[in-house]
């Protein structure tokens, strides 16, 4: 018999495959594409306004949908982001994650698929985008997280 | 300012968004998740007991696109990336967009796309934050340096 979970791990794969499609369709993989779209004040490639465009003009449909339902279509639990706190945390990594974009032209989903495409230079910027993201990790878990509960005792 | 009429590719842009879109419409509706890059890959690193499969399966699937697309697409239409940044530069962004993406809790899919469509507030100053520095960045290495 098949399974909601078997069901579940379909789709994951479905909609991660889709997704990289759309990144390769879209130029997004393209490093030059990205940089281009950021270089407002040199020759300026719109493409990714579009890339933008297209998908939120879905996404708000879809969106709008998930948001008048209380299960998904499988009748599971809509897991929408709780955290609604616009903070130095937010905005500080989001300039760091920009910066990050501007220097070589990858965000981490063009990232991985371009990687899986046997790009050496993503393959490079994965890896240290993982180091990155463990180092977040242990700052959390060893800096952050005590802090926090050293200011709540006290 | 002045439009790059050689690169700029307003259909297949456009097309390649509305998937992108489709595929977060389905994981939210379908699967009851946000599709985050950031998110789903930084969740397994380290990886947490149960809360691993749906991610793997996910990556496998983002894994598996160039293939297909290599198998879809005619030679004819697809562009070489150009990617200009030195090995020195792409470690310093890969590590500033791991950790920036983790302390922000999302990057152009999760905060840009999803949070975007779904009007959130907190998304919005994300998505204008990492766009400005985008555009600061930029300017600086093609303009000032």
């Amino acid at each position: 018999m098949i399974q909601k979970n078997h069901i579940h791990h379909l789709v994951e794969f479905a909609v991660g495959l889709s997704f990289g499609i759309g990144l390769m369709l879209s130029g997004m993989t393209d490093p030059g594409k990205v940089i281009g779209f950021l270089d407002l004040f040199g020759t300026w490639d719109p493409s990714l306004a579009l890339v933008m465009g297209g998908a939120i003009m879905v996404g708000f449909f879809a969106f709008t949908v998930a948001k008048k339902r209380t299960t998904t279509f499988l009748g599971g639990v809509l897991r929408f982001p709780t955290n609604m706190d616009i903070d130095k945390k937010l905005v500080i990594g989001s300039l760091m994650f920009g910066t990050g974009w501007g220097l070589a032209g990858f965000c981490p989903g063009p990232a991985l698929v371009s990687m899986a495409d046997g790009q050496p230079k993503a393959l490079v910027f994965v890896l240290a985008m993982l180091v990155g993201m463990l180092g977040f990790e242990l700052m959390d878990r060893f800096v952050h997280a005590p802090r926090k509960a050293k200011l709540n005792a006290a | 300012m002045s439009i790059d009429w050689t690169y700029f590719t307003p259909w297949a842009s456009l097309t390649g968004g509305i998937i992108l879109g489709l595929a977060s419409a389905i994981f939210i509706l379908v699967n009851g998740r946000i599709l985050g890059i950031s998110g789903i890959l930084g969740g397994l690193f380290p990886p947490k007991v149960g809360d691993t499969t749906w991610r793997i399966a996910f990556m496998l699937g983002l894994f598996a696109a160039p293939a297909v697309f290599h198998a879809v697409v005619p030679v004819q239409y697809i562009t070489a990336p150009r990617i200009e940044a030195s090995d020195f530069l792409v470690v310093a962004a890969g590590l500033l967009v791991g950790i920036g993406t983790r302390y922000a809790s999302g990057c152009t899919s999760g905060h840009g796309v999803c949070g975007l469509s779904r009007l959130s507030p907190r998304s919005l100053v994300a998505t204008a934050s990492f766009m400005g520095a985008g555009f600061i960045t930029v300017y600086v290495m093609r303009h000032v340096i």
